[in-house]
Order: C-alpha cells, then structure tokens, then sequence
C-alpha cells in the first residue's frame, strides 16, 4: 500500500505526463520511425496497388459501356438492314406483280389484234367470194340471156346468125 | 489508528488517478528512459502501423475487380482522402497524396487504438502532435516559398482590404500563420487526452459507489461512444487543415 502510495505520489509529482518533457526524445524518435515506415508502406505498396485497382475497375466498367453501345449499334444497324430488305422485296414484288400484268394485257392485247385481224381477214375474203358469186352469176345471166336471145332470134328469123352482134346487144339492154 | 487507517483508505477509494493511462513507460524493465528506450509509445505507434497496413494493404490483397469488404474499406479510405485533397486544392495537391494519407492513417489508428482498455494513446501527447503539425508547418511554408518564391508573402497581404488596413491585417495574418502549429497540435492531443480522462474518471467513481456505479457506467458508456466520433472527427479535422495549409502554400492569392 505505501509503495503503491509512493507510486502514485511520484506519478502526481510528474502531473501531466503530457509535459514531462524527459519523454519528448523517446517520443519524438519513435514517432518519426513509425511515420518513416509508414509511409513507405503507404507510398510503395498501399497506394499504388488500391489506385491500380480502382483504375482497372474503372476502364473495366468504360469497356463494357462501349462494347454495350457498339452491341447496341450493331443491333440497329441489322434492324436497318432489315427494314432496307424488306422495302426491297415489297418494291421487287410490286414490279413482278406489274410485269405480270403487263405481259397477260399484252398477251390479251395480242390474242384480240390477231382475233380482229382473222375476222377482218375473213370477211374480206367473205366479201370477195361474194363478189366472185355475183360476178359468176352475173355472167350466167349474160349467156343465159345471150343463148335465149340466139335461140328466141333464130326461132323468129332463121336467116339472122350474127351472133357476135346479138351478144353485144343483150350486154347494152343489161347493162341498161 | 483505525479511523485513520479507515479515513485513508476512503481516501484511496476517491483516489482517481486520470492522468496515470498517459505516463510513458519502459516496455522491458524499470529503468531510465533513453531517446531509444522501447516504450509503450513504441509498442502502440507500432500497432498502429501495423493496423494501417492491415486494412490497406492486407485488406486489398485480392485486387478483385468487384472488391470484397475489407477491400471495400481501403477504397474507400483512399477515396476519402484523395477526394479531400482534390476538392480543396485541385489536381496539384494530389502529389501529397502519400504524405497526407500516411498523417490520416497514422492518427486515425493511434486515435482507435487509444480507445481500447488498457492502451496507451499516443496521439494525447503534445511531443506527438506537436512534431505532426509542426513538420506540416514547415513543409507547407517550405512548398509556398519554392512553388511561389517571394510572392508567397501575398498569402499575407489582403490586396481586397482598404490600403489603410492591409499592413495591420498583415500583422494578424502573420500571427495566425505562426499560430497555426499550435492549434493545430494543441486541437488533436487535448481532445484526446480529456475524452481518455473523463472516462477514466468516470471509472474512479464507478469503483467508489458501489451499486450506484451503474450511474457512471452508462456515462462511460455514452462517453466512449462521443469519443469513438472524437478518434475520426480529429484525424479528419487534422488531415483537412492540413490540406488547406497546403492549398494555401500552392495558391497564397486570396
């Protein structure tokens, strides 16, 4: 007990430690061999390795964005492509369908000019037989005048036989 | 005999000795105390060392690109720090870097450490502090005059002040410059040493009232919680002052 009296009567002597100014070499060497090591810690190993690592990190999180962005552009880039196909198979479509149809009016176009063509071929050809018809009837009536004439004439006056003449005269009453 | 043996013994029993947790003493034997003396200054600013590099550097030891927690911890002290200095001086204070974080770490764990029962927090000296902030001081007024040469003194001489009251202003302005050191010490190593006190005095009363202690436990209590705040309040405020100390030395105009 009186030890520990005396104790604490040398420590109250002291007051403060914080001015026992008997310890400032002790502390101040200490501290600066702490702060020296320290800061070698810090400066070669700690922050270079946490700064590294926050910079990978960092140009890790830019790439994804980046590769994100090109994903994304390479998605509209196909969804163009696609639209750009599509309109063109709907133009090309379009045309094949008007061609189509151009060529069937052509055909029909065709088919009804030839039509025209036999039908107008045959009824000139109609026309002409006609006409061949009357002619030949025409001449049929002639000489069937003209024998009735001959025959009518040699019945009436035996002695007239110009026949030549007689013909002639049936053309002008039928003509006439 | 016996009343004073009983009168002494009361005595003992209020006997509270705050100051006894800041005696420096030899770590191995009883002897005089040499510059070289390992003491519990040395064993406490060690660990204090050690616990720094075991959040910064064994803490980050996976490197992973998503961190884990203690990882998470180093990053975030390192971003602390740098965004500190970044927002206050701007990119060129970043060459301190190091120094600066090297003085946070340091008195944030001598600062934690300190809180543990039985410790010895070695950041309540003013041998300490003092040293600290002076080698602030110094370097600091060392960069201002190198970085600014004799335009450093315009840190001085308040060129938006009345002309009338620029050699006055001067004259504080001086002052305050050399007052800086001290405050800055005096700031860390008080608040230390009289939040260790009053929960070491908080604790003599404890012994002394028997079940009434439970009154000065919850102080204790409560106390060390406002001193958990003091131990990252302090290095914080004696990082940011060191900062704008040295924002001042690399731009002095006002």
């Amino acid at each position: 007990m009186a030890t520990q009296d005396a104790a604490h009567a040398a420590e109250a002597s002291v007051g403060m430690p914080q001015i026992d100014f008997s310890t400032y070499p002790n502390q101040i060497f200490w501290l600066v061999v702490s702060i020296i090591v320290l800061y070698f810690i810090v400066a070669k190993v700690a922050l270079p390795r946490i700064g590294s690592v926050i910079e990978d990190r960092h140009n890790a999180v830019a790439n994804d964005i980046e590769q994100a962005a090109e994903f994304k552009r390479k998605a509209e880039e196909a969804e163009a492509a696609y639209n750009a196909a599509l309109a063109e198979a709907r133009a090309q479509a379009m045309q094949i369908a008007g061609e189509a149809k151009a060529e069937i009016k052509a055909d029909v176009d065709a088919a009804i000019a030839k039509a025209d063509a036999e039908i107008a071929a045959k009824a000139a050809e109609s026309s002409v037989r006609i006409e061949e018809i009357r002619a030949s009837a025409l001449k049929s009536i002639e000489e069937v005048a003209g024998v009735a004439a001959t025959d009518i004439v040699a019945a009436i006056m035996p002695s007239a036989t110009d026949d030549k003449a007689l013909k002639a005269a049936v053309a002008a009453r039928l003509k006439g | 005999m016996s009343t004073e043996s009983t009168t002494e013994e009361a005595a003992s029993a209020f006997n509270i000795h705050p100051m006894d947790q800041f005696v420096v003493h030899p770590l191995f034997g009883d002897g005089p105390i040499q510059w070289y003396t390992p003491t519990n200054v040395t064993l406490w600013m060690a660990l204090a060392v050690l616990a720094a590099f075991v959040v910064l550097v064994v803490g980050s030891r996976g490197r992973a690109m998503v961190p884990s927690r203690s990882q998470s911890v180093a990053e975030m002290t390192y971003g602390f720090v740098r965004k500190m200095i970044e927002d206050i001086t701007g990119k060129e204070g970043l060459a301190y870097f190091p120094h600066i974080m090297t003085a946070f770490l340091f008195i944030l764990f001598a600062n934690l450490l300190g809180l543990l029962p039985y410790s010895f927090s070695t950041t309540s000296h003013v041998a300490v502090t003092g040293v600290l902030a002076l080698t602030v001081f110094l370097t600091v007024t060392v960069i201002g005059f190198v970085k600014n040469g004799p335009s450093f003194i315009k840190l001085f001489w308040v060129s938006s002040a009345p002309l009338a009251l620029r050699p006055v202003l001067f004259l504080i302005e001086l002052i305050s410059y050399f007052v800086r050191p001290v405050s800055h010490s005096i700031r860390l190593g008080g608040n230390l040493m009289a939040g260790h006190a009053v929960v070491k005095v908080f604790a003599g009363f404890a012994g002394a009232l028997g079940i009434g202690a439970v009154i000065p436990i919850t102080a204790i209590v409560a106390v060390y919680g406002l001193e958990l705040l003091v131990a990252f309040i302090q290095a914080y405020v004696f990082t940011i002052l060191t900062v704008v100390y040295l924002n001042d030395a690399l731009h002095p105009s006002h």
